[in-house]
């Protein structure tokens, strides 16, 4: 459903996405994972039109098999296509409540009901956020905001769902969690392209996993393969 | 020093005090406004108020529309003039350093106001005051006319209007979003230049109906006639708040407060009438930088 070609990405003269390719199936999980700064987040923030200089081809196919091009796209066209996003960060809005947070996430739709449908699958998905749908954002634990903004992701409606470190700052146990709802969601049908440092816990739940190094793909396969592989092995699961 | 003021006088510069306080309110509100999304001080906005006073006077001296109309007309015009400063002059500077879109408001604001004394003359102009406005009546002792009340009963409905926008609706949510996180917000799927130009529509609307309301108050219009009241404007968001709607009204009948009321009480410093804005600006940098209401502000990330 997303096909990347030859994807670069520069901030001045750093060059930080280098001839990266890669494509995503319908319905599957496909990871990208590297070491801090290999360039993880310039490349979905690409997907995402948040990057302005950058090379290359991004195609997006549609449910009903049309194919557009993402080249220059602003973020709104992608949300409206179908892609959603969660920073690196969760960036939550913290002077909003929760509910308002989640109504910024569904900002493109204009129906009442749709949203509403929306926000009650998402509290579905993660019942604290409806305890705490009147509480500031800011108010939030980091585990509760990671769930938000997973949540405020959803909001959209999306196809596919980028997530950028969901695992950032959180403990085991909440990861676990955390992954658990990844799955959950890509059951209920939605592609998911996950960016992740824990290799680990990505490889474990991905179809296919890229490994960026330094900006260009080194490795990739099956996600069960990589769990295996002696290099990832050494570089990211610790031996 | 004459402090024996009667209960009526009191009264009567209460009501002017609380008009002349909405006013600076309301442009105060456009200032706050655009600054707690971009960080940026709208020069231009004192120009706003101008235009706004001047196209009524058009409209209804020049091509003699009825009243109504001609408040539309100038409020709809003022609000393009808006419109364009924030399309011409800032948002091509969007991703360049904060103070070259400073600059480009000092020029623009320079600009409205040299092409305001080309196109209208810098002579001063006489609004006609409609005489239904002006015909005096008293509550009890209290004389006063019926625009004296209608001023502030505007300035309180307009503002009661922005804030349900502002905190009810998805447009107002994503001005407070954008405040905050703009690449988050705009990550949210939300046009930011749209709301960014809808902010600067509803601020111009606002310094437009000001500017009506003052050319009635002090019935004549020139092209400088915008930058004291948008100058005292902007220290009065100040003093309430930046960023804070609420803080801005509040500031700006402080403001009126204080300088209709030291004046009623000491008439000998009415020459310094101007400087008390300044004084006020002095006091809450020195007592509470972030302004009444004001919360902090964070450097945008
Ligand atoms: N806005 C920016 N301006 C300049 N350089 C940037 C910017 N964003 C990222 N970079 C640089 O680009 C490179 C890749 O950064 P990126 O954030 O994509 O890495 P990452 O793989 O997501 O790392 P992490 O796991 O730490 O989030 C880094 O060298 C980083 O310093
Ligand atoms: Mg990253």
């Amino acid at each position: 459903m997303l096909e990347i070609k030859g994807l670069n990405v520069w901030y001045g003269g750093i060059h930080a996405v280098r001839d990266l390719s890669m494509s995503i199936g319908r319905g599957e999980i496909v990871t990208l994972i590297g070491a801090n700064g290999a360039g993880k987040s310039s490349a979905i923030r690409a997907v995402a039109g948040l990057v302005r200089d950058w090379k290359g081809e991004i195609t997006f196919t549609k449910p009903d098999g049309n194919s557009v091009s993402l080249a220059g796209c602003p973020p709104e066209t992608m949300v409206k296509l179908g892609i959603a996003m969660s920073p690196e960060g969760r960036r939550i809005l913290p002077h909003l409540t929760v509910e308002e947070n989640l109504t910024l996430g569904a900002f493109t739709r204009s129906s009442k009901d749709e949203i509403e449908e929306s926000m009650e699958y998402a509290y579905g998905l993660f019942p604290k956020l409806r305890e705490r749908r009147s509480q500031k954002g800011g108010t939030l634990s980091g585990g509760e905001q990671q769930m938000l903004a997973v949540a405020r992701a959803l909001m959209s409606g999306p196809e596919l769902l980028m997530l950028d470190e969901p695992s950032l700052g959180l403990a085991p146990i909440l990861v676990a969690e955390v992954f658990g709802i990844i799955r959950e969601i890509n059951r209920q049908g939605r592609t998911i392209l996950l960016v992740e440092q824990n290799a680990y816990a990505a490889l474990k739940i991905a179809n296919k996993a890229y490994v960026l190094e330094s900006g260009a793909v080194t490795l990739s396969g099956a996600g069960a393969e990589l769990l295996e592989n002696p290099r990832v092995r050494e570089a990211y699961l610790g031996g | 020093m004459g402090i024996n003021l009667s209960f009526d006088m009191f009264m009567q510069h209460l009501i002017n005090a609380v008009g002349l306080g909405s006013l600076y309110g309301l442009i105060a509100i456009g200032y706050t406004m655009v600054y707690g999304i971009l960080r940026l001080i709208n020069f231009a906005h004192g120009d706003i108020f101008m235009l706004g006073a001047y196209f009524v006077f058009f409209a209804t001296v020049r091509y003699k529309l009825p009243w109504v109309l001609g408040v539309l007309t100038a409020v709809a015009g003022a609000t393009v003039c808006g419109l364009l400063v924030d399309r011409i002059a800032y948002r091509p500077l969007r991703n360049a350093p904060r103070i070259s879109a400073l600059i480009s408001a000092i020029g623009v604001s320079f600009f409205i106001e040299n092409l305001s004394v080309v196109v209208f003359s810098g002579m001063p102009r006489p609004v006609v005051q409609p005489p239904l406005l002006m015909k005096a009546f008293s509550i009890g002792g209290v004389r006063l006319v019926p625009l004296a009340i209608l001023v502030p009963a505007i300035s309180f409905a307009m503002v009661a209007g922005l804030l349900w926008l502002v905190y009810r609706t998805k447009p107002g949510l994503a001005m407070r979003s954008i405040s905050h996180d703009i690449e988050t917000t705009r990550l949210m799927g939300v046009s930011v230049d749209r709301i960014i130009a809808l902010t600067f529509a509803l601020g111009s609307a606002l310094a437009a109906v000001a500017g009506i309301m003052w050319a009635l108050r002090y019935p004549r219009v020139e092209p400088f006639m915008g930058i004291v009241p948008g100058f005292k404007a902007f220290i009065a968001a100040v003093f309430g708040g930046i960023g804070s709607i609420p803080g801005a009204m509040l500031g700006g009948l402080s403001l009126g407060f204080v300088e209709i009321m030291s004046i009623a009480f000491f008439p000998r410093l009415s020459g310094y009438r101007d400087a008390f804005a300044f004084i006020l600006l002095i006091l809450i940098l020195l007592v509470k930088p972030t302004g009444l209401m004001g919360e902090k502000l964070e450097d945008k990330i």
